[in-house]
């Protein structure tokens, strides 16, 4: 049996995988993103946050993602169904990116730009979301990028923890030694990856375009 | 200028103002502006004339002393009531380059809550009284506009919520002559009209003369002087008869050009 006939035979379980892959990472990116971005916000306005949150969202990205499955086992509601561990494991893994560009993006806004807000009579919030925001949302953007790619490749993982997704094809190739099943989850997860890559930098220049 | 009672819209009585380091950038500082005079503050690079402006809108706040906006300290003012009461146009970065004209001209009556539709009346007839036919450049951004053009912008958004301050830091700076020319007589001739108290950064001597009705001469951070046009061309101070130096030496120099070209 060539690839093409693996890829046949096994269509629909690997479409079924390919579709809890991207649930999986779906969701974790918008609960990395809810938190991520209004933590890198918080850096930029109290500026003694600014070290530990920084400082606690790069020491997670540098467990190995399968030991923070791992550690994330005992936690008692989370280990109650693997696919809500899996996704909290990887907003936690997606955290570093997002918070870093928020904060960069925001602090990287021309201090003359936000002077003249100031100047014309705007609320902290206001200048924020008017101003600071908006310009700081390519840069953003650009973490949510890297975090997704990175996700997606990490979700494979989560068939470790039977979370399921395309990594349980990995996984299975791995154990019958059967290359076919190996590149059955791999192939996938690479297009995956390359699609998000590739619609969020789309997204991602329409937003610099003014900039 | 419109005031007969002389009535004074700002003052610095005695204002000091350090940097975090100690060092003082104005001080000892006393000066009135009048309601509805254009006053310049005239002055070299680094002489403290931003410094100044920002005083007045509270984005600086002295150490010593007191700024008195419409009788009130700007420490007594609410910053944001404060600011919106006073127009704030500045060079290069001025517009915010995520907004196009409309939403940049539209912002302090949109931030006041001004309803949509006075709102966009309220943008075409000011980007038509700055020059800009409304139809052709409401819809563009900073970046799909000259220098002139941006500039002309600046103004219109200082004067959306029609302020009774205008503050003003070079805002025709970085323009070629023939166009800065232009967009003065413009503002002169609009200032005529709208009788506004305008303070007026710049560190041109000709910009100075024809737009000012006094001109407030600082130097190194301490004001030299305040002068009528008239009174500015006669003065005896040694800083002020450099800058009038200037004003003659080109004359004498266009007068000698003529003579030679008869
Ligand atoms: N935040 C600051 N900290 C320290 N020094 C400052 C600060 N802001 C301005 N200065 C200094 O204060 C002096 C006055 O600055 P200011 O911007 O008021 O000058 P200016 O008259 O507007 O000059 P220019 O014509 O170049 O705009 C300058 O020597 C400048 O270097
Ligand atoms: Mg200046």
């Amino acid at each position: 049996m060539n690839l093409v006939q693996f890829f046949a035979a096994h269509w629909s379980e690997i479409m079924r995988s390919a579709f809890e892959h991207i649930r999986m990472v779906m969701i974790a990116m918008l609960l990395a993103a809810g938190t991520g971005i209004p933590l890198g916000i918080f850096a930029t306005r109290w500026r003694s946050l600014r070290a530990p949150v920084l400082g606690i969202s790069n020491m997670i990205q540098t467990i190995p993602s399968l030991a923070l499955f791992g550690f994330l086992l005992p936690v008692p509601w989370l280990a109650e169904r693997s696919s809500r561990l899996a996704i909290v494991a990887l907003a936690l893994y997606s955290l570093l990116p997002i918070v870093r560009n928020t904060y960069a993006g925001i602090m990287g806004v021309d201090p003359a730009v936000r002077e003249v807000g100031r100047g014309m009579g705007m609320t902290g919030a206001q200048l924020l979301w008017r101003v600071e925001m908006p310009l700081a949302m390519s840069t953003i953007l650009a973490g949510i990028r890297v975090a997704t790619v990175i996700a997606v490749g990490v979700a494979t993982i989560a068939a470790a923890i039977g979370a399921g997704g395309l990594g349980e094809f990995v996984f299975r190739g791995v154990a019958m030694v059967d290359n076919q099943f190996i590149l059955a989850g791999a192939i996938p997860a690479a297009v995956l990856a390359l699609t998000a890559d590739f619609t969020l930098g789309l997204l991602q220049k329409r937003l610099q375009r003014h900039n | 200028m419109n005031n007969p009672d002389g009535s004074i819209a700002i003052q610095f009585s005695n204002v000091t103002y350090r940097t975090a380091d100690g060092r003082p950038l104005l001080a000892h500082l006393n000066l009135q502006v009048l309601t509805g005079e254009t006053l310049v503050l005239l002055g070299r690079s680094g002489s403290g004339k931003t410094t100044t402006l920002k005083l007045i809108n509270n984005l600086l706040a002295c150490q010593e002393g007191q700024v008195i906006v419409e009788g009130k300290s700007t420490n007594d003012w609410d910053p944001i009531r404060l600011r919106r009461h006073i127009g704030y146009a500045i060079q290069e970065v001025g517009l915010f380059p995520h907004m196009n004209v409309e939403k940049n001209v539209a912002l302090v009556p949109q931030l006041e809550g001004w309803a949509a539709e006075k709102i966009h009346g309220r943008v075409e007839e000011l980007l038509a009284l700055v020059g800009l036919p409304p139809a052709e450049f409401r819809r563009r951004y900073p970046h799909q506009l000259s220098g002139g053009q941006r500039q002309r912008v600046g103004l219109a958004r200082a004067l959306a919520a029609d302020p009774p301050i205008l503050l003003m830091d070079e805002p025709f700076g970085a323009l070629d002559p023939v166009t800065r020319a232009d967009i003065q007589r413009e503002f002169k001739a609009l200032q005529q009209r709208m009788h506004k108290t305008v303070v007026f950064v710049t560190h041109d001597v000709r910009e100075a003369m024809f737009l000012g009705n006094r001109i407030a001469v600082l130097e190194k951070g301490a004001l030299q002087g305040v002068y009528s046009p008239t009174e500015f061309l006669q003065s005896k101070d040694p800083v002020v008869a450099e800058y009038a130096n200037v004003l003659r030496s080109e004359m004498e120099f266009m007068q000698e050009v003529r003579k030679a070209s008869r």
